[in-house]
């Protein structure tokens, strides 16, 4: 780009090397200044350079100071000690003499003096005060070029409190007939500006004069002041945003002199700094963005000349679309930029593109996945700057899934760099900050309001860690004083959910940190009690933190304390966790057995659950020999009620036992149960991550891409693959030699075995960005448990949904041969009935026999045994309605003869499903006979796991057609922001492959196939009555191409897999 | 734009501009580590540097690195053109520029990078405007001496 100037540099190859080639034919100067360049440039070691700069220096300071020297000398003189400094030697006792001379010397000699001030000093330097007087009598001076001096040095350092003294004379000179005087004038206030915003508040009206100047280098001056001020105060220059882009317009459109060009480029700096301007004034405000949506457009299409300049042109533009008010038809344009940048051959250019996708990748972050083999590769660039970039770049992106991959990249970079600096920078990102710190952000602001599976997965991350003992141990250090600190300050801010993580993870892990007794931190805790906002939920898990901490002589009192505070409470949780910690505080030994310090890493081996409650055989003989009544179960309760009223309560069987839940539940609790349960409820939160840590075990059928290599062979491959369609992404610099960047073809040509890694360390990188179906799945698995640990609260029933996932989760890995389904939509069963099932029981008749009239009509899945005991079988299956998926279950007891058909529930949509499933599990499991309630838990579970664990449900079992016209679906099709393309398969059997695919994805996938014309077709869908997804097929080149669209980010990738799963399985 | 370097091949500082106050000592490392960290990097390498909580903007000309230091929201892209602007203002004022002309004229070359940039910011990015008020200076001083004139050197 430089080849010009290059070449002429590189043309004088003999006076390059001046230091090698002393006294070159070009050091003819005869000057002092020539002598000591040349003297210094004879010499050999830093010794004697220092010892001939330090008799210069005593010579000049001679001769500085005596008053025989005249000003030209002086001057002379200046430009020595200027050179000494630079050198890096202290000329201290040059600098009032060169205030002086700016003083005092003819307008040369200032020049020199004014160069000499402003190179030795800075604003802050007192001697500065002493060239106020010069300055003020120069910016009064008639020659010109005193006045620009003078306005230069200003522009650069001036004492903050002599501005009142020169500004009347500044501000005189933004009239001043000449524009380079203007110009600096301009600068000179916006110094001002940076330095004492104050004291230039009453001139802004001049500030827009200088904007409408007509001469486009003040113009371009006084945008430095706008963009500063805008920065500040976006809101109080809005009315200036239309001058903005008509600015814009005109350089853009050519419409300056053509001085102004730059590689015939019209004023790029002004263009740069306009759509910097533009940017701040349109971020979050649709209506003035929209008023710079066209000058963007024209700004991207102008800039097409392949020349750095146009690139940083482009650049800001990108910057500037990105960052106001969306619009997608400039989005996809910037997006395409920006591919332009990141596969571009030229290194400046590609590093460009990594800071870009950085800065947008948050809110698209299939822009990432577009290039994700682009940005392997420069993970493994040879150039550290690139590499951390894309660090940069992944630590964006970095989620639940890909955290250990992305950490680990991070800690390879670390080993390589040798610079402290990005060595700190890179060890607080990967260690603890990001995770700990983002975390705190993402509690503080999403508040109450958020998914409970963040809180629950960020919980389950820190209890099972990674691989490396000391880093879980730092991660979790890391926590501890970051909410030590935070409840120092001011906890009543924080929403309910962080408290509760922040107890938690107290609780578990404050013993790590050496120095901080447990008492303070109980007493941080019980600070949160106090709070009036503390909600019931979050103060159990404060108590239960507490009853893990207590120890020592001053708990114990502090335990006390607080049960007499609050052992009176109505409710009833709280008071009996109030119970718990008294109780656990005063034995210790106890407390060691039920709370095991780190019991949420151990595996869940450690704990057995007795689950038929054996041990309290004895207590129930021995009380029903005391004349206890037996025990009866509440149905039985309420069955002698209604008999006893003689009044028939059939009808309302299932709702009524509802409302008695609560004292059904008192009911039942005897002294030494409660305080056994709560023996284990201690534990429960424990126990439900171990719950997690078991899903894991699922997790690894799902998770085909393990940190360990490729685990499954088929789908994911090709869907990461896929996902990079190429669209028309290349860019013109991509000609030629680029070709070695990735083509990313989609054709499923044999990968090379490098290649390969790539596609697989892409996958670990982005999994979790939205492509890939299963990906997401994975995600939502992690929820039930989550979930369940939440709402169930802590009693003994969570333990056994634990238990019972731990036998699901068994006999799921004992089955690997299986898909991980356990039940399709299309009703093949692929679980074995469990092994004690009594054969002679039909399998089918218990339920199906006894669906309620209401499910009978609709079509369901075959009903699948979940498990059976002796005297119990349980069976589900889950009812397709228009607006909902119901999961049916039921059971046949030993006992009752007969199928109590325990429980139906409705949901809405795939979001809710499991916080609906486990709210009405939760009233559900209340009112069953004690052994039965067992079950259910197991039921629950394992239906949630089995749910879950397939693939196809999410969308078999929720999509269902949306009947929409041609004309809505157009409408529809253009408001949606989330689209995916991609090939498929056609089925070639009918007479007409795209009708024929289409019925099979119809009939197979509930879609509504709006219309067909030609070679072309669209079709609808949506997700219960939710959210819509729309989908335009084509035949083209013997496969059909498809478009989907819908407002839901996952949901064209999900209905996507499917279609693919249903045209592979046809 | 927070300063500028310039240093040659060898490390040897040619010119510094700084735009925020700094004491020397400060200004001294942050050179000998910037110089450094610089030298270190080979030619095909990206000429963006993360530095500290600073962005590095460098490039060689010749014998010559022109290296500025710029804040991360900044444009690196236009940094870089700031800095062939500049090579294309010295070269068009002592004709067909090299390390030589900058080093016994660096006070000349100050003159230019102060017109050209204003407290760090780009004031004229014209290049007629630029050597038009850097000649209307040297005029007056041609007219009155012809000390250290570019000429000599020529």
């Amino acid at each position: 780009m430089s080849d010009v100037v290059e070449k002429t540099l590189t043309a004088l190859p003999s006076l390059l090397s001046l230091d090698s080639q002393p006294g070159s034919g070009k050091l003819s100067s005869t000057s002092k200044l020539g002598n000591l360049i040349r003297g210094i440039t004879e010499l050999t070691s830093k010794h004697e350079e220092e010892k001939l700069i330090q008799r210069e220096l005593s010579s000049i300071k001679e001769q500085v100071a005596s008053p025989n020297t005249s000003m030209r000398q002086m001057k002379e003189l200046m430009v020595r000690a200027i050179y000494c400094e630079m050198l890096g030697y202290e000329a201290s006792f040059s600098y009032i003499h060169a205030i002086k001379l700016a003083q005092q010397g003819t307008v040369l000699e200032k020049r020199v003096g004014y160069l000499a001030v402003s190179l030795f000093l800075n604003e802050s330097h007192e001697l500065l005060l002493l060239l106020v007087n010069t300055v003020l009598k120069d910016l009064q001076s008639t020659n010109l070029i005193e006045v620009c001096m003078a306005l230069t040095v200003v522009s650069q350092m001036f004492p903050k409190d002599m501005i009142p003294a020169i500004l009347p004379l500044v501000e005189e000179k933004l009239t001043h007939p000449k524009e380079i005087i203007r110009r600096k004038a301009v600068l000179a206030l916006y110094k001002f500006y940076l330095i004492a915003p104050n004291q230039v508040q009453h001139i802004h009206n001049k500030f827009r004069k200088a904007l409408c100047d007509k001469d486009p280098g003040v113009m371009t001056a006084s945008l430095h002041i706008y963009l500063q001020m805008i920065k500040e105060n976006p809101e109080g220059y809005k009315d200036l945003t239309a001058s903005f882009v008509t600015i814009l317009k005109q350089v853009v459109g050519g419409k300056l002199p053509m001085d102004f060009n730059y590689h015939s480029v019209p004023a790029p700096w002004l263009q740069i700094q306009l759509l910097r301007i533009l940017s701040l004034l349109g971020k979050d405000d649709q209506s003035t963005s929209e008023m710079m949506y066209e000058v963007l457009d024209e700004s991207l299409r102008r800039a097409e000349m392949n020349h750095n300049i146009t690139y940083a042109i482009l650049y800001e533009c990108v910057k500037s679309i990105y960052t106001i008010h969306p619009k997608a038809e400039l989005l996809e344009k910037a997006a395409k930029c920006i591919g332009n940048f990141v596969l571009s051959p030229k290194i400046n250019l590609k590093y460009l593109g990594l800071k870009a996708l950085t800065y947008v990748v948050q809110q698209d972050a299939n822009l990432a996945l577009q290039h994700q083999l682009t940005i392997i590769e420069c993970l493994d660039h040879s150039d550290l700057v690139i590499k951390r970039e894309t660090l940069e770049l992944l630590f964006r992106i970095t989620n639940a899934q890909n955290v250990t991959v992305i950490v680990e990249k991070m800690l390879e970079f670390l080993r390589l760099s040798k610079d402290d600096y990005t060595t700190i920078d890179l060890v607080g990102k990967v260690a603890e900050l990001w995770f700990i710190e983002t975390m705190n952000t993402v509690f503080s602001l999403g508040g109450d309001m958020m998914q409970p599976d963040i809180p629950n997965s960020f919980l389950r991350l820190l209890s099972e860690g990674f691989d490396s003992t000391e880093e879980d141990r730092q991660l979790r250090l890391f926590a501890v004083d970051s909410y030590v600190s935070l409840l120092q300050g001011e906890p009543g801010r924080l929403p309910q959910r962080f408290l509760q993580v922040i107890s938690w993870v107290l609780g578990e892990y404050s013993h790590l940190r050496e120095g901080l007794e447990p008492a303070t931190t109980l007493r941080l805790l019980a600070k949160l009690l106090d709070m009036k906002h503390t909600s019931s939920e979050t103060k159990s898990w404060v108590l239960l933190a507490m009853s893990k901490l207590c120890e020592g002589p001053d708990c114990v009192s502090l335990a006390q304390e607080l049960s007499e505070r609050h052992g009176g409470s109505l409710d009833t949780v709280l008071r009996q966790r109030v119970q718990e910690l008294r109780h656990l505080s005063e034995d210790a030994e106890l407390r060691a057995s039920v709370l095991p310090r780190d019991a949420a890493q151990d595996s869940c081996t450690d704990c057995i659950v007795d689950s038929s409650l054996s041990f309290l055989d004895g207590f129930v003989s021995e009380a029903l020999s005391a004349g206890a009544a037996p025990y009866k179960p509440p149905h039985q309760r309420q069955e002698e009620l209604a008999q006893a009223k003689a009044l028939s309560l059939e009808p309302y069987g299932l709702s009524l036992p509802i409302s008695m839940s609560s004292c059904s539940l008192a009911d039942r609790q005897s002294p030494t149960l409660l305080s056994m349960s709560s023996g284990l409820s201690g534990n429960s939160t424990d126990l439900s991550h171990k719950g997690g840590s078991t899903t894991l075990k699922l997790d690894g059928v799902k998770r085909v891409w393990g940190k360990d290599g490729y685990l499954a062979q088929k789908e994911p491959v090709e869907e990461s693959a896929q996902v990079e369609v190429p669209s028309p992404l290349c860019s013109p610099s991509r000609q030629g030699g680029a070709d070695s960047t990735h083509s990313q073809t989609p054709t499923p040509t044999p990968t090379p075995e490098p290649e390969k890694e790539k596609q697989q360390l892409a996958s670990s990188l982005f999994v979790g960005l939205g492509s890939q179906s299963s990906v997401c799945l994975v995600s939502l698995q992690i929820l039930p448990y989550g979930v369940s640990c939440n709402q169930l609260e802590m009693n003994f029933t969570t333990i056994m949904c634990c238990y019972s996932l731990k036998e699901v989760a068994t006999t799921n890995e004992t089955d690997p041969g299986n898909s991980p389904s356990l039940i399709r939509a299309n009703s093949t069963v692929t679980a074995d009935p469990p092994a004690h099932k009594d054969p002679d029981r039909p399998k089918d008749s218990c339920l199906s026999s006894h669906l309620p009239a209401e499910l009978a009509g609709l079509s369901h899945s075959e009903i699948i045994p979940l498990c059976s005991s002796q005297n119990l079988d349980l069976s589900a299956c889950h009812v397709q309605k228009e607006d909902a998926l119901l999961l049916a279950s039921g059971s046949r007891g030993a006992g009752w003869d007969g199928v109590l058909p325990a429980a139906f529930w409705g949901i809405s949509s795939h979001a809710v499903l499991l916080q609906t499933s486990i709210n009405q599990f939760h009233q559900v499991h209340c009112f069953l006979p004690s052994d039965l309630l067992l079950s259910m838990a197991l039921l629950t579970q394992s239906m949630l796991v089995s749910c879950f664990c397939l693939t196809s449900l999410l969308f078999l079992c929720l999509g269902r057609p949306l009947c929409v016209s041609t004309e809505e679906y157009g409408t529809l099709w253009l408001a949606f922001s989330q689209d995916t393309k991609q090939n498929l398969a056609l089925l070639n059997d009918g007479q007409d492959p795209l009708t024929a695919t289409l019925d099979v994805l119809k009939n197979k996938l509930q879609l509504h196939v709006v219309d067909i014309i030609g070679a072309e077709g669209i079709v609808a869908c949506r997700l219960l009555q939710g959210q819509p997804c729309l989908m335009h097929c084509r035949v083209h080149a013997g496969s059909l191409a498809v478009w989907l669209r819908s407002p839901v980010p996952d949901l064209p990738d999900c209905l996507l897999y499917h279609c693919q799963r249903a045209l592979q399985e046809h | 734009m927070q300063f500028m370097l310039l240093f040659s091949r060898q490390g040897k500082l040619r010119l510094q501009k700084w735009y925020v106050p700094l004491s020397d000592k400060e200004k001294k490392k942050i050179t000998r580590e910037l110089v450094q960290t610089v030298l270190a990097r080979k030619p095909k390498m990206c000429s963006f540097l993360e530095w500290r909580d600073l962005k590095i903007v460098y490039k060689r000309y010749a014998s010559l690195y022109f290296c500025c230091a710029i804040e991360d929201q900044d444009n690196e892209l236009i940094t870089l053109e700031i800095i062939h602007r500049y090579v294309e203002l010295l070269d068009k004022y002592f004709g067909s520029v090299c390390e030589l002309d900058i080093i016994f004229n660096f006070e000349k070359a100050y003159f230019i990078l102060d017109e050209f940039l204003l407290g760090g910011e780009a004031q004229e990015t014209s290049k007629k405007n630029v050597l038009k008020a850097i000649e209307q200076a040297d005029l007056l001083q041609e007219s009155e001496d012809e000390y250290l004139s570019v000429k000599i050197f020529k």
